[in-house]
């Protein structure tokens, strides 16, 4: 009997698979329109029209003073948030991971209190704190130490998450034995913890990179926006299209844009080398 | 599979001996007493620094000038209806959003063509660049005077920018990842073997949908919406540049935060922000419990 069910059994799923092909299809194609019409075809039209004055007017447009210091600005307070991330990130993980204290299981539940704050409230709960009449008399508004704090404010979960199931994961077996082995405890995190860690790090660094050098709604407050001083890309941008210069928003839209993508693959590039090691 | 059956070994005993409501220790956990103390209360300050006492100082600041006073801002005209704009505006994005993004997770992982690369790097745009930039794309496409379709909506008497479609076309896209990030590891996990033994005992597409692939995505689903409902509700560059801010008709709550701010009116302001900030708080509370849910299932 099992020498003849044989045949019908493999040939049992082809009818079923018919309509699903047809289906496969459709959904695809609704995906594909989806992202089209929501993601791809919005943000070619601002790339579409930085170059639409030529090559030499997009060239105008981004290097026009006020916007390179803008853009100066967001590049290096995103690099120093990053790396200030890196540090606290991996330390916050590693206290939350690894440490035991009362109150722990309440503080790794505030650290997603960013995502879930409106970017705005971010900016007025340290202008509360830290504004010109601070109960604590330290006062970082209109200042690049604001722009820099409202970036770490509104970043802080990024490396903590992504570090934080790589070192619950994290075998326990190879810092015993490097211990055994007489390595001191400095040696022990940095040549076992760290390089487990890495791919961890990098990839929240990218993502708190990504976010700082776009942030916007934070900053409109606390920076003051002084043009040359406090004033980042994003509020530049958001100054240009108030002014009716959609033409030179989009231009600067187009560097951000490009500083973000090389800095993402950058990134991507060197936490590949590290698991390729 | 008979270990359990015979005598344990020594370092097996060790570690039944251990107390049980301590976890297994490593050489960098002991040691000095100092170094942990010290690793300890730094992260903590620098969290109480930079997040806990500042959220707290929002609700201090409300009180601080009277209650009542702050809140007339937000039970004002203007105040009611950036509250109700905004619920609309939820309303609206995140149940589309939901849809679609439950869709794009399932061509994604059961899936095979070509282009899919390209598409999931796609999703993930909308976290890599500026609020503002989105915006700005919104008006150069739809914009009523230099948006490439805009005029030919505002011919026919559809207004999209400095309008409700505006905002919820905005909150959309700063939305879009969420559901799909959320969803996908989670259908990768469950595999198709039981979607492929629906398929075989005669089930059609949607029958599978509803019956077995929904009900084993469904935590995915409810954090991914409750994370692009926290999104909505607190959007503010994209909104900013394509609602036009007209008081009273296109401002949302965030707009209406900021525009106490600039009017001077502080304790309005930080009344308006505190509503949020407990919208916040009560987003975290579901996430938290979701994640429990998880955990147990």
């Amino acid at each position: 009997m099992s020498g003849s069910a044989q045949p019908a059994a493999v040939r049992l799923p082809r009818p079923a698979f018919r309509p699903r092909l047809g289906s496969a299809l459709l959904s695809r194609g609704i995906v594909v329109t989806w992202l089209s019409v929501m993601v791809l075809i919005p943000l070619a039209a601002v790339v579409f029209r930085s170059f639409e004055d030529g090559l030499g007017s997009f060239w105008d447009y981004a290097t026009n003073p006020q916007a390179l210091d803008a853009l100066r600005l967001t590049v290096l307070a995103a690099l120093a948030v990053t790396a200030i991330n890196v540090v606290a990130g991996t330390a916050i993980a590693w206290v939350l991971v690894r440490d035991d204290f009362p109150g722990k299981k309440l503080i790794n539940s505030m650290i997603d209190l960013p995502f879930a704050l409106p970017t705005i409230v971010a900016g007025i709960t340290l202008l509360a704190l830290y504004g010109n009449d601070s109960p604590v008399g330290i006062t970082v508004a209109y200042t690049v130490a604001g722009v820099i704090m409202a970036l770490l404010f509104v970043t802080l979960p990024f490396v903590v998450r992504a570090v934080q199931p790589t070192l619950i994961e994290l075998d326990r077996d190879m810092e015993e034995a490097a211990a055994s082995l007489g390595a001191s405890r400095f040696t022990i995190f940095r040549r076992i913890v760290l390089p487990n860690l890495r791919p961890a790090i990098l990839a929240g660094a990218a993502l708190a990179f990504a976010r700082a050098i776009g942030e916007f709604g934070s900053l409109i407050l606390l920076s003051g926006n002084i043009p040359g001083k406090t004033e980042v890309a994003s509020v530049f941008i958001f100054g240009q299209i108030e002014s009716g210069n959609t033409t030179g928003a989009a231009a600067v839209s187009v560097v951000l844009l490009a500083i973000s993508l090389a800095i993402l693959i950058a990134l991507g590039a060197v936490a590949r080398r590290g698991e390729a090691i | 599979m008979e270990a359990s059956a015979f005598p344990i070994s020594g370092e097996e005993q060790a570690l039944e001996k251990r107390p049980k409501d301590k976890r297994p220790r490593g050489p960098l956990d002991g040691g000095s007493k100092w170094a942990r103390w010290a690793l300890r209360y730094s992260v903590l300050f620098y969290l109480a620094a930079l997040l806990i006492i500042p959220v707290i100082m929002i609700f201090i600041r409300t009180f601080e000038d009277g209650f009542i006073e702050s809140f007339e801002a937000v039970t004002s005209e203007a105040g009611l209806h950036a509250l109700k704009l905004t619920i609309i505006t939820v309303l609206i994005a995140v149940p589309i959003n939901t849809v679609f993004g439950v869709l794009t997770a399932i061509v994604l992982v059961r899936q095979k063509f070509r282009g899919k690369a390209f598409l999931n790097a796609l999703i993930d745009i909308p976290f890599a660049i500026s609020p503002v930039v989105i915006g700005l794309a919104l008006i150069l496409l739809y914009g009523p005077r230099d948006g490439f379709v805009g005029e030919w909506f505002f011919e026919n008497g559809i207004q999209i920018i400095f309008s409700t479609p505006g905002i919820v076309l905005a909150c959309i896209f700063v939305s879009l990842p969420f559901v799909v990030r959320e969803v996908v590891p989670v259908l990768r996990e469950i595999g198709d073997e039981q979607e492929q033994a629906a398929t075989t005992l005669g089930a059609g597409p949607w029958q599978t949908f509803w019956r077995v692939t929904l009900p084993s995505i469904r935590w995915g689903v409810t954090y991914g919406v409750v994370l692009s409902t926290a999104r909505v509700l607190g959007e503010f560059g994209a909104v900013s540049v394509v609602s036009g801010r007209i008081s009273g008709q296109t401002e949302t709550l965030p707009l209406f935060v900021r525009k106490q701010f600039e009017v001077f009116n502080q304790g309005g302001g930080y009344a308006a922000a505190m509503v949020l900030a407990a919208l916040a708080l009560l987003t975290l509370l579901l996430m938290n419990l979701i994640n429990k849910k998880e955990e147990r299932v």
